[in-house]
């Protein structure tokens, strides 16, 4: 089976989730990798990787992360390779492309997909549904090739080789529409969340803005630095320095406390390197149970006064 | 200036969940139904943009006549058309092919789109639209910036950790919003009953064509990846973490 692996690269860095996806392809077939031209060094060297038979260098804008060239790439892979499995990372920058290149050709699609398998030529994709709390089994019939979006850190990054894998080159085909004027790293002053040894974290299940002291005040005295969830970022109580999550910061404290947070995909992405994660949450369906070693269905509020007494001031 | 805005009602599981005959969903029952949160930043930035630069928002919904209590909610706040697409299928490319052919119809010079659902959680159908119908397309945005006099847009969008990204792309174009873009304003009292009575108009699009997946079947998670129990009563499950901070602290 012929798979086609979408990398992605940022200021001559490859994405970490491009080794994912090549164990991944690996797993299903004969793999190659689409690149988007001008390819910096460090990202073809990056890319010589076990399993890979080929890096394809797609011609786009010259401008790099441009959601245009990548749907141009995708469409010009698909049609002069045509890959049974067209495999993509699950990224910000992949939502602006990657339904819209599997739509526009015609290939079946499905997103955070968490697990692969084959039945003879035929995939079957398993994603979740309704927060984490189903999971299905998907199909994609009538098909003659697939686009599949996977999720962060299920797959291994595949390890490096030694050799040098061939290369070829495309050119896209198309203009960009798209014109960059700057990326802009957010810069805040305060807490470096990503040093943390022990993390107390919350999420919308804490109520009220009132309760914030009471977890501030649980995390001084456990010794540990208090992180959030989106929701609070986006609700303007707590400055996005402790967002945890994809679009916030990655930690591996040794231990991660989850009061009132559900576990979205995106959350679990900043913290599943965490050492020994305990989950505190009122929904026992919630998906942070799946990703925790302890849990308990509690109030978060509740249960947090209970262990501040447990502590010394 | 013509703004679309893409919306949907979601299905909030409750804590018993059945699975329906065949067990490819669950028994309609377990939903709760609610407007999807990411479209209620979509229509709060729609109506920023309307009110700058005039014109009209068009809310619209593909769904059966339950979905309509979320347009009369687009109504009521400030929205001055809501249309609903019967009879589509709740499947990314149906539906994406649905809002495509009304986006025809109607020419807005933005189609927004909640850069997610929360029942489903594709992110693929704003991305979808703009697929279908070859318009340049940027997601997870979560700043805009129309310019008629140019006929262009900029955006700042999401990147990792931190990363943001600001560009610019001509009308009509496709933007998947992303929560904390903005702060939705409430409907008053006198506007939620005003949107009663507002007229939204149904439509019947052609639903054909393939959709991106099938569901084999729906199942609950595996119970062995799961969490082992702190114990339930209160006080041992905290002196249990309490213990287990202390241990497994570096």
């Amino acid at each position: 089976m012929n798979v086609c692996v979408i990398a992605e690269h940022r200021s001559g860095v490859l994405h970490p989730a491009t080794l994912e996806l090549i164990t991944a392809g690996c797993d299903l077939g004969s793999v190659i990798v689409g690149v988007a031209a001008p390819v910096p060094d460090g990202v073809l060297e990056a890319l010589g990787v076990a399993g890979v038979t080929e890096i394809v260098c797609v011609e786009g804008s010259g401008e790099e992360l441009d959601p245009d060239d990548y749907r141009a790439m995708v469409a010009e892979l698909v049609r002069e390779r045509r890959p049974a499995v067209t495999l993509v990372a699950s990224t910000p920058h992949s939502f602006a492309y990657a339904a819209a290149a599997a739509a526009a050709a015609g290939l079946g699609f499905a997103s955070d997909v968490q697990a692969l398998r084959l039945e003879g030529e035929l995939v079957v994709a398993t994603r979740s549904f309704y927060g984490g709390k189903v999971d299905a089994e998907l199909e994609f019939p009538n098909r003659g090739g697939v686009l599949l979006v996977l999720r962060r850190a299920v797959w291994t990054p595949a390890p490096a080789t030694e050799g040098r894998v061939p290369r070829a080159s495309l050119a896209a085909g198309r203009q960009s529409r798209i014109e960059r004027v700057a990326f802009e790293p957010t810069v805040h002053d305060g807490v470096d969340i990503t040093k943390a040894d022990v993390i107390v974290a919350i999420g919308r299940g804490i109520g009220d803005r009132e309760n914030l002291d009471l977890f501030e005040a649980l995390a001084s005295k456990v010794g540990a630095t208090l992180a959030v969830s989106r929701p609070l970022v986006d609700a303007g109580w707590v400055s996005a320095d402790r967002q945890v999550g994809q679009s916030g910061k990655t930690v591996k404290p040794s231990v991660y406390l989850a009061f009132g947070i559900s576990g979205a995909s995106q959350h679990l992405a900043g913290m599943r390197a965490s050492g020994t994660v305990i989950a505190v949450n009122t929904d026992p369906n919630a998906a942070i149970f799946g990703a925790a070693d302890f849990g308990g269905v509690f109030d978060a509020v509740t249960f947090a006064q209970e262990l501040d007494k447990l502590f010394t001031p | 200036m013509r703004v679309l805005v893409c919306i949907k009602q979601i299905g909030v599981l409750d804590d018993e969940i059945v699975f329906a005959e065949g067990e490819r969903e669950v028994e309609p029952d377990c939903l709760e139904p609610s407007l999807n949160e990411w479209d209620s930043y979509a229509i709060e930035t729609a109506l920023r943009i309307r009110d700058e630069n005039g014109g009209e928002v068009v809310a619209a919904t593909a769904g059966s006549a339950e979905a309509e209590e979320v347009l009369r909610r687009a109504l009521a706040m400030g929205a001055d058309r809501a249309i609903r697409i019967e009879g589509c299928t709740p499947d990314p490319y149906l539906v994406g092919k649905a809002l495509g052919t009304l986006t025809r119809s109607l020419s807005p010079d933005l189609i927004l789109c909640g850069a997610q659902s929360s029942d489903a959680a594709h992110g693929a159908t704003g991305a979808v639209v703009a697929g279908l119908l070859d318009l340049p397309c940027a997601a997870v945005v979560n700043a805009v910036s129309v310019d008629e006099v140019r006929g262009d847009v900029e955006v700042v969008r999401e990147l990792e950790g931190g990363m943001r990204d600001r560009l610019r792309m001509p009308l009509p174009a496709v933007l998947t919003v992303q929560t904390g873009i903005n702060q939705p304003r409430y409907a008053n009292l006198r506007a939620i009953k005003l949107a009663e009575r507002q007229p939204i108009e149904v439509v019947q699009l052609e639903d054909g064509g393939e959709p991106a997946y099938r569901i084999r079947k729906m199942f609950l998670p595996p119970a062995e990846g799961r969490a082992q129990p702190l114990g339930g009563d209160l006080r041992e499950a905290a002196e249990l973490v309490a213990k287990l901070i202390q241990e497994r602290a570096s």
